[in-house]
């Protein structure tokens, strides 16, 4: 079948061929939907797992704990059996809430979720959507999970839920200005929206040493806000509080709490695996234009393991802000955006803009 | 100013109150009436300047209900004490002194809910620990038979 | 047009509806069962209604008909993280009423477990104050390097928390012979793990920022609050008892007391970490001279006091602690009032907070430092 660990698109190629060998082009395509569903799926459920088990053990590390270590070996099975007790929990919704709205927040930012995974390319050819506006696509549909946690504050009936969601809403909102446009920052070096083509002009230098100091502001702008935006980390006023009890998603229970829950790691490893593929490299190895040697070796490892060593790079650096910092006040948030964060990057794409006409990049 | 030179003042100034010599503090017993003019001049004399109330104690004597203020200075680190008592044990009521020192305000709250002294002057007068309904339970003749047991 | 143009000149005119939440006796990170009724205008704080007595067990109508050795056990349960402190203070009132003089090997052992009690308590809310800010990683170090004080009382009287080690005479053992080594290295590896505190939180730019210029409390409210302890002497209010009434082996060390002019709640909140140093100086002064000697007076079997009122007062961690016990002569008192730091502290939180907003309030409140059984009692 052509399976190479190094570029799947002709293992992809020759399967679409025999399935559309084997049955009419209408199922074929309709079989194949179904493959990718699945895999999407299936990624998304162990990616949770991973994650939530990875954050504990980390956070423990900066603690100077050991973490789970019962629950199986190195306490593997942690999350599974936590997954287990929350899918087995009574789903107790208060009394007079909004049903239809109440049902269908979790699964809205679960859509939106599973929308932004489909654009990330984890290998040559392993890529859900390849648009030709894929940088744009995404900066949309993220914003798609506002509507989910105001719709969760809004229709739990509590006063808190409604502060909380409303003040998530805000904090999201706000932030999609900085990740939009760290991301235009890097457009405008790339000359492309589309994530191939961001990934094809990364081969012979990735672009946070390409554009350097514009890229590197970019960069770390990009992370702050796309840490903002996923409610994590200091900026998890929303959601943590001590203050005014669980935010936007307190009246929710069992495994739609989970849904919360899931979405919140996975939406963090989307943000890692963004910044990997648009600062770093995605899947292209470390390559210096001209030393041809050092490219050979660097090739030997397979692009779909740069990747996931990138995004969880990322990941990790993303757990370390939160485990460090005291969480921010919400004008504090707001100040950060509105007053720093979004002159910063507006003069930085200027000076981007620059870099790139007068070709003073390498 | 040592103990003996507070006495000395004491009589000068207050004449009307009784002054004891207390195991540690100088101890001034005044008139309900008097209390808060009393307490307001040693809050504002430059020689005494008791302005740090430290101090609000209820207390249930056999004859009469007693409210028990300790007082220091913060400048000159001398305390005293003064003391109230009123005879009605069935409807106490004294002047309160929280336009004088404010912290008053809320041992006056702990004194009318556990032994049932009215504080007139008193903006917000409500219990602070118990129920509405309760009793008051440090009084000497406080019973219980649910809660209390008797040796 | 011109409807709206006059509503957004005048706006005084739109009424904003002043809405009041529960801050319940449930937090999630709470300070214990408290109540907060906040009236808020938006994110506006208003006005904090403190509602207490959720724990109130009335300790002091307890205490009237206990014998004057079993009022100490019942103090342990009050303020649980000064626990030492408060059993000190009856122990000292009972002693001065019945002129008694401890030897001075009692006095410097109280006094050094006093201030270990201290840094632990110090400890303990560091901890706590960081999580509520949301940097947990101070929980664990302040829980891990309080573990080793509380193996110190462990080793000498058997209870970690509530020690119950003073009585009214002395105290109840003499202390192990590898007390002092124990005590000197735990100073040593202090001395050593302090500055972590100030590199994590302290000098966190996002924690300096919500901890600065909020919840000012000026120094005549102070006096006219009765704020004591760190919290009072952010706001310059000299009251700490050690030196101005000094007690046990206090008048013979010397020591500073810490005070800060800013008020707010970050001089709060630095009180207490320059006051553990000051308690390992005070410690290291100490630890070497303690005399030889009896380590409790012998007392009759019922102690009974004169009559008269008999007042004491001691630096708990929380501030200003005062016993009083009126006494008739007979084998109980015949009323005991415990003079809690803690509930005139909390109460000035109210003028604290007039114009912060919600989410400094948890700041406030955490650097007032309450512990919900003191207050209530």
């Amino acid at each position: 079948m052509g399976f190479n660990i190094y570029d799947f698109s002709t293992f992809t190629h020759n399967l679409h061929v025999w399935f559309n060998q084997q049955m009419s082009p209408g199922w074929a395509t309709t079989v194949e939907w179904v493959i990718v569903g699945v895999l999407y799926l299936t990624f998304v459920a162990l990616m949770g797992l991973f994650l939530i088990y990875a954050e504990r053990k980390v956070c423990a590390a900066f603690q100077q704990r050991i973490g789970p270590n019962r629950v199986g070996p190195w306490g593997l099975i942690q999350t599974i059996a936590d997954m287990i007790k929350m899918m087995m929990k009574e789903l107790v919704a208060p009394l007079h809430i909004d049903k239809f709205l109440y049902n269908l927040a979790p699964f809205i930012i679960i859509c939106c979720m599973f929308l932004t995974l489909a654009a990330i390319p984890f290998a040559p050819g392993l890529q859900g959507l390849d648009f030709d506006i894929g940088v744009f696509y995404l900066s949309a549909v993220s914003s798609i999970s506002v509507i989910g946690i105001l719709l969760a504050g809004w229709s739990s009936n509590n006063k808190y839920s409604l502060i909380g969601g409303i003040r998530a809403g805000a904090q999201i909102i706000s932030y999609e200005l900085s990740v939009g446009m760290s991301l235009m920052t890097v457009v405008i070096l790339a000359g492309t929206m589309q994530f191939s083509g961001i990934i094809e002009g990364q081969r012979d230098l990735w672009f946070i040493f390409k554009g350097h100091i514009p890229a590197f502001i970019a960069f770390v702008i990009f992370i702050i806000a796309g840490t903002a935006e996923t409610n994590r980390g200091p900026f998890d006023l929303a959601e943590a509080e001590s203050e005014l009890t669980a935010g936007f998603h307190t009246e929710y229970s069992g495994i739609k709490f989970g849904l919360f829950y899931v979405g919140e790691f996975v939406n963090m490893f989307v943000v890692a695996a963004v910044a990997a593929t648009v600062f770093l490299g995605g899947w292209m190895p470390l390559h210096f234009g001209g030393f041809e040697s050092f490219n050979h070796v660097m090739d030997l490892i397979p692009p779909i393991v740069w990747f996931f060593l990138k995004s969880f790079g990322i990941v990790f650096i993303i757990m370390w802000l939160k485990w460090s910092f005291p969480r921010l006040r919400v004008d504090q948030i707001l100040t950060l955006e509105w007053k720093y964060l979004l002159p910063i990057n507006l003069v930085n794409i200027l000076v981007m803009t620059i870099v790139v006409l007068t070709k003073f990049h390498f | 100013m040592t103990n003996e030179e507070l006495k000395a003042y004491l009589t000068k100034n207050f004449p009307e109150a009784e002054i004891a010599d207390g195991p540690q503090y100088i101890e001034l017993t005044v008139k309900p009436e008097l209390l808060v003019e009393t307490s307001k001049k040693l809050k504002e004399s430059s020689e005494t300047l008791f302005d740090y109330l430290f101090c609000l104690t209820g207390v249930d004597y056999p004859d009469c209900m007693g409210v028990i203020y300790h007082i220091e200075s913060t400048k000159f680190h001398h305390e005293m004490v003064i003391k109230v008592k009123t005879t009605n044990r069935t409807e106490p009521v004294i002047e309160s002194v929280r336009s004088v020192w404010q912290t008053a305000k809320y041992h006056e709250r702990e004194v009318y809910d556990l032994l049932g002294v009215k504080f007139s002057n008193h903006n917000d007068l409500r219990r602070l620990f118990l129920d509405d309904d309760w009793g008051f339970p440090l009084r000497k003749d406080y019973t219980d038979e649910v809660r209390i047991i008797e040796r | 047009m011109a409807e709206i143009k006059e509503i957004f000149i005048n706006s005084d005119n739109l009424e904003t509806d002043e809405f009041k939440i529960n801050m319940g006796p449930q937090h999630p990170a709470g300070h214990g069962v408290l109540r907060l009724v906040v009236t808020l205008e938006g994110e506006i704080v208003r006005n904090v209604d403190p509602n207490i007595g959720f724990i109130h067990s009335g300790i002091e109508k307890m205490c009237e008909s206990l014998a004057y050795n079993q009022i100490v056990h019942l103090t342990d349960r009050m303020d649980y993280l000064s626990a030492h402190i408060s059993n000190e203070a009856v122990c000292l009132c009972v002693e001065n009423a019945l002129q008694i003089e401890v030897p001075d090997r009692v006095k410097y052992i109280r006094t050094i477990m006093d201030e270990l009690m201290r840094i632990s308590s110090h400890q303990l809310w560091f901890g706590a104050y960081g999580m509520d800010m949301g940097a947990s990683t101070a929980l664990f170090y302040g829980l891990r390097d309080r573990e080793k004080i509380l193996d110190i009382f462990e080793e000498t009287c058997g209870a970690r928390v509530t020690l119950n080690y003073n009585m009214p005479g002395g105290l109840m053992f003499d202390i192990k012979p590898n007390f002092q080594k124990q005590v000197k290295d735990y100073i040593k590896f202090l001395r050593k793990k302090l500055p972590e505190y100030d590199k994590l939180v302290s000098g966190n730019i996002i924690f300096t920022e919500r901890t600065k210029g909020v919840g000012i409390l000026s120094l005549e409210d102070c006096i006219a609050y009765g704020v004591t302890g760190p919290s009072g002497r952010a706001s310059n209010f000299s009251c700490d008892v050690r030196k101005h009434h000094p007690y046990s082996a206090y008048p013979f060390v010397k020591f500073e007391e810490i005070l800060d002019t800013t008020c707010d709640t970050y001089a709060r909140y630095y009180n207490r970490i320059r006051e553990m140093w000051e308690s390992l100086n005070i410690i290291e002064q100490l630890i070497d001279n303690i005399p030889e000697g009896d380590y409790a007076v012998k007392m009759k079997g019922v102690v009974k006091l004169p009559e008269g009122e008999y007042m004491q007062r001691v630096e708990t961690a929380r501030g200003d602690f005062g016993v009083f016990i009126v006494s008739d002569g007979k084998k109980n008192p015949y009323r005991v009032k415990f003079r809690s730091p803690g509930f005139s502290n909390l109460f000035a939180v109210n003028k604290m907070s007039k114009g912060i907003k919600i989410g400094d309030l948890v700041a406030t409140l955490g650097a007032l430092d309450p512990v919900m059984p003191d207050i209530d009692r």
